[in-house]
């Protein structure tokens, strides 16, 4: 199918971009990786009247070590995030969702930012920047701000950012030597989850320590399990403790019902892969 | 010449079309252009079932562009109805097929009006001027509701929702005998109800059509199956002398049955390109082809088999609802009768009785989908088996073992009155069983039974036959099919030795170029190489019934061997004549004739290759007297009887009691298809077979919402599985040759889809059935298996209200921020 006509602007600074974006006016799209948003407007669920493409933004892209945290450009690939000895290092789980993305092709086009961005809730990213309590920075013509994950998300395909701002750079706190599991759960292999789970715990000596766990299409945000997180401290790295604590992945959730599953089967998926993705990640 | 050279049949040749097909260095009707080509874009309707009040096309057109919009009122007088090929009844009910709604749309995705611009963007934009105003109708989706009393009708004037109900009746036939009878005497009776689900065929290419208008011939190339059956219809619907069309399938990226059609954007493209004078393309969106191509299957099937307790059947009645959707398209009311002489497959049921009832809904036509009838057939009596089996508590192939036809029986006419020619299920079965270690694994699965294993191990069986080489045309007729079933070829004899097969069946992915390469190098003995095959076009290869019903090589190969025989018989005269010898004294072996008894070259014998006879043919300096300077020949078969390919296929699945998710462990078959002209080919479509029969099984149903709306209009929600969603095959064969083609061969085309599907869902309710699990509908998503290992029930899911996330979830106000 064939988009309606647009105008294209290809800024290859972030400065420039975001004048861009403000001179386009309200109805302007950014594009990054385009794998969500082209096939939009082909089928004219969208029509932008402006694209501002950050494929030439080189500042947006590339993962550097900043203290306490690994920053990730907001244009940084797929393929590079999976790729990258930082991420593997410090953020276990990042890695190993970004792994589970869609396919190669798709992961060489597709960025980290944009798919925050887009906010899908059966998207795979955005529970993992939640469940690290990862920072989103944001530029837009008044500076910069960074906004926590936790309030970032806001509703189904929306998030935290205002007209005429880009979502710039994902700061991730530093989660070394954690464990970390994603259990996505979907009928094939290139579908979108239908329930997942990002898990990443630290063991000290046999016993969990500190646990994050976030839920990827149980709501129309991602969202926190806080009270299999709360269960799971303290508790030894077993099976059986651990299948305990994942009995309260769906509290609090209200997941949706589509054809692939109603809220009652989504919030025994919940459950079940909660105890699945903790116990992968710890080796139980 | 030498005279011990391999033959061509049975090598695994690697297809000679691939080259250009994987590297893109061919034409797809899309990438064609012409000079001044113009576009066209469709508008549809987003309404299933509505009356069109009025169409304002002024604003679209004063869009840029723009050279015409038309619409279903100004085609009217002059776009005919679309052919339906097969009225199964005499009494079949068949509305008016416009290719464009005039005054009611009776399905969403029907056309209403279309556009013609300079540009295909300008074509799109202008959709958005057309302003339609409907009223809207009540909607009739569920077949069992549509044939209730007071239903709401699709078509009011039809007075029902019922297109026509066709019968078999084994005791009325003579061919067996009374299932009532059979029925009230069962000592066992099983009654089951099925769901076959709607599929759409999903081919890689979508569709496309161009036409030239400006020669003395209308040109239209078609992304189309069925070229010569396009051509004829064409004339025939839109009252064109046929000698002023000519139509080209050039390269075509797939089908399935789902480009055996008249579709209405064909009709559409040459009405347009007609009224405007200028040629023409549409090419559809890949939403637009899962929106508005033909779909396949749907059914509802209530069965009841009888048996003794010892497992012998005794009886069969099928009493089927088809949905055809709003319209019948070419051979949309005949895809369930093709099923009619499948139910009781390669069981030796004394009665059996089989009812359709075809049912008009507002949605998309049904048509002809891989398999057509079969795999419903299939899939309905192989789970009967199954269920009969855990009925009488013995091992399912038991029973499948005590009602087949033995080998010795053949040939062995059924109870539907088809003759099977050869066949030898206890070989396939046996095969299969070691391949796939079936003790081994059942004892697996007891174990795991036994201990509770959150993961079940479920072994499905489908041990099928299908009917296919479609068809003899004798048989056709009896079924009021408007056509035969022949095929045709020639050869065409260069002068330099090279050689033209022209075949009329249409190739769209099967191999043909390579396949009838190989049988034609073998009957002429000349190289693989030096073969050219044309076909697709209906200026060169003049004549044909096209590709489908696993059909080209059983009946289109046949005629291109009875051509290669005349050429023969032609070419044996001048070389008689060459070699001074009598006629009756020459014999031809490895492309050359000698005079028998002479020796070889090697001892001085003289010998004349066919490249030498076509070389003086084309001097014609010295032919015997009377002898036409010719060799080129052609030849029209007619099959005998269809073939019958068989097989034993072995699933074994591992069902996650926790989520409901089916895996697939392994998957074993065994196919007896006769004689293998390339076994790489053959081994090509089984393994394409399978992912789509077992996709049925697990992945792919079109669902629409109560409003007619389909959602799964994208490749997002519609899941066609890829390789990483499938296990890796063991494929096998066994060899009993066909007993009515020389050639011995049975079609291959089919066998994947038609076997696999109940072999996976059997699979399933194996692993679960100790749990309460009879039935799981399909697709037996993760959910329903949940639902149905929790409930019994097989058929939860079905819609929800909110979104979910991905494509299919988002809407005009969303997308990415």
């Amino acid at each position: 199918m064939i988009p309606a006509a647009f105008d294209y602007v290809a800024p290859s600074t972030l400065d420039g971009a975001v004048r861009a974006l403000a001179d386009a006016g309200e109805d302007a799209k950014v594009l990054a990786g385009g794998q969500s948003l082209l096939p939009v407007l082909r089928m004219r669920l969208a029509a932008p009247t402006t694209l501002i493409d950050l494929n030439r933004v080189a500042e947006l892209r590339g993962i550097r070590e900043d203290g306490d945290a690994i920053v990730i450009g907001a244009m940084t690939t797929h393929y590079d995030v999976l790729h990258d000895p930082l991420v593997a290092e410090h953020a276990a789980l990042l890695a190993e969702t970004t792994g589970t993305v869609a396919d190669p092709q798709i992961r060489h086009r597709g960025t980290f930012g944009g798919s925050l961005a887009h906010a899908d809730p059966a998207g795979d990213l955005p529970a993992v920047a939640l469940a690290l309590d990862a920072e989103l920075v944001i530029a837009g013509s008044g500076g910069r701000r960074t906004v926590p994950a936790a309030e970032f998300f806001v509703d189904l395909f929306t998030t935290a950012l205002e007209p005429g701002e880009i979502l710039c750079e994902v700061r991730i706190p530093k989660h070394t030597g954690w464990h970390a599991h994603y259990e996505k759960f979907n009928r094939v292999a290139q579908a979108w989850s239908i329930v997942a789970v990002a898990a990443t715990v630290r063991v000290d000596g046999g016993s969990i320590t500190e646990a994050r766990v976030a839920l990827t299409n149980m709501g129309s945000t991602p969202v926190r399990a806080a009270g299999v997180e709360q269960a799971l401290v303290g508790q030894p790295a077993t099976a059986e403790a651990i299948n305990a604590a994942a009995e309260h992945a769906a509290e609090g959730t209200s997941p949706p019902a589509d054809g692939n599953a109603d809220a009652e089967y989504r919030r025994h998926l919940a459950r079940v892969l909660t105890g699945r993705a903790v116990s992968a990640a710890v080796g139980a | 010449m030498t005279a011990t050279v391999e033959p061509e049949v049975g090598r695994s040749r690697r297809r000679k079309e691939d080259a250009r097909l994987i590297t893109g260095r061919t034409r797809w009707t899309d990438n064609l252009t012409l000079p001044g080509l113009l576009h066209m874009a469709i508008l549809r309707s987003p309404l299933a079932h509505a009356r069109i009040t009025s169409i304002d096309t002024s604003a679209a057109k004063d869009m840029p562009g723009v050279l015409a919009v038309v619409t279903g009122a100004d085609l009217a007088d002059e776009q005919g109805s679309l052919p339906c090929a097969w009225p199964i009844t005499a009494d079949m009910k068949s509305p008016g097929a416009p290719s464009m709604a005039v005054d009611q749309v009776n399905f969403a995705g029907e056309a209403v009006a279309l556009v013609v611009a300079r540009s295909a963007y300008e074509a799109a934009d202008a959709l958005e001027g057309i302003d339609v105003d409907y009223d809207e109708l009540p909607v009739v989706l569920d077949m069992a509701a549509a044939v209730a009393d007071g239903a709401d009708l699709v078509h009011e004037d039809l007075g029902t929702n019922s297109s026509a109900t066709w019968i078999f009746d084994s005791g009325e036939a003579g061919t067996g005998g009374d299932v009532e009878q059979a029925i009230s005497s069962a000592e066992v009776l099983i009654e089951r109800t099925f769901r076959q689900q709607r599929l759409i065929p999903a081919f890689m290419e979508p569709r496309s059509v161009m036409v030239d208008p400006t020669g003395e011939q209308l040109t239209m190339w078609s992304s189309t199956q069925v070229p010569h059956i396009l051509r004829v219809m064409l004339a025939m619907t839109l009252s064109v002398p046929e000698h002023k069309i000519r139509v080209i399938a050039p390269d075509v990226g797939g089908g399935f049955g789902g480009k055996l059609q008249v579709t209405p954007e064909e009709v559409l493209t040459f009405l347009a390109a007609r009224r405007i004078g200028k040629p023409v393309k549409w090419t559809e969106s890949r939403s637009e082809s899962l929106l508005a191509g033909h779909h396949g299957r749907d059914q509802i099937q209530k069965l009841t088999l009888s048996a003794k307790r010892d497992g012998t059947v005794t009886g069969l009645k099928v009493e089927l609802l088809a949905d055809m959707g709003a319209y019948l398209r070419l051979v949309t009311p005949g895809v369930p009768i093709l099923g009619a002489f499948m139910f009781n497959a390669i069981y030796k049921f004394p009665a059996y009785r089989f009812v359709c009832t075809n049912v008009f809904t507002n949605k998309v036509p049904t048509d002809a989908y891989r398999g057509a009838g079969r795999p419903e057939a299939t899939f309905a009596i192989e789970r009967l088996m199954d269920e009969l089996a855990a009925e009488l508590g013995v091992d399912p192939m038991e029973v499948r073992e005590k009602n087949w036809i033995k080998h010795e029986e053949f040939p062995f006419t059924t109870v539907a009155g088809l003759t099977y020619d050869s066949g030898n299920y206890e070989a396939a079965t046996d095969k299969a069983k070691e391949l796939f270690g079936y003790d081994a694994l059942r004892a697996e699965q007891k174990e795991r039974r036994e201990k509770g294993d959150p993961v079940q191990l479920g072994i499905g069986i489908s041990t099928f036959t299908e009917m296919c080489g479609l068809a003899p045309s004798r048989v056709l007729g009896s079924l009021s099919y408007a056509a035969g079933g022949w095929e045709h070829a020639a050869i065409r004899m260069l002068p330099t030795g090279k050689v033209e097969v022209v075949t009329g069946s249409s190739p769209h992915g099967q191999g043909h170029e390579t396949a009838w390469s190989q049988i034609v190098a073998d009957q002429l003995g000349v190289p693989f190489e030096d073969i050219e095959v044309l076909h697709g076009d209906t200026q060169s290869s003049h004549k044909g019934m096209d590709t489908y019903g696993s059909r080209s090589l059983t009946v289109g190969a046949m005629a291109v061997v009875q051509a290669t025989d005349k050429v023969k018989a032609k070419a044996a005269k001048i070389a008689a004549h060459m070699l001074e010898a009598s006629e009756d004294d020459v014999e031809f072996a490895s492309g050359s004739f000698r005079v028998k008894g002479a020796g070889t070259e090697a001892s001085g014998a003289k010998s004349v290759s066919i490249q030498d006879v076509a070389l003086a043919v084309f001097a014609a300096h010295d032919l015997p007297d009377g002898v036409e300077p010719n060799l080129d020949s052609e030849a029209t078969f007619d099959p005998e009887n269809f073939s019958f390919p068989h097989g034993t296929h072995l699933c074994a699945t591992e069902v996650d009691t926790e989520t409901g998710r089916v895996t697939i462990r392994s998957y074993v078959c065994v196919d007896d298809i006769g004689k293998v002209i390339n076994p790489l080919i053959v081994e090509g479509q089984v393994h394409g077979g399978l992912a789509q029969g077992i996709a049925q099984a697990l992945f792919e149903e079109a669902v629409h919402d109560e409003s007619g709306t389909l959602t799964t209009g994208t490749l997002a929600d519609y899941l066609v599985p890829s390789a990483v969603d499938l296990p890796s095959f063991v494929t096998d064969r066994t060899e009993s040759p066909s007993t009515t083609n020389v050639l011995g061969v049975k079609g291959v085309g089919e066998a994947g889809t038609i076997a696999s599907t109940p072999a996976v869902v059997n699979a399933v309710v194996d692993a679960v059935r100790h749990l309460g699990v009879s039935d799981v509908q399909m697709p037996c998503t993760p959910m329903r298996v949940w639902q149905a290992i929790r409930t019994g029930r097989p058929d939860a899911g079905g819609l929800g209200a909110e979104a979910g996330g991905g494509l299919g979830s988002i809407d005009s106000s969303g997308g990415a921020r």
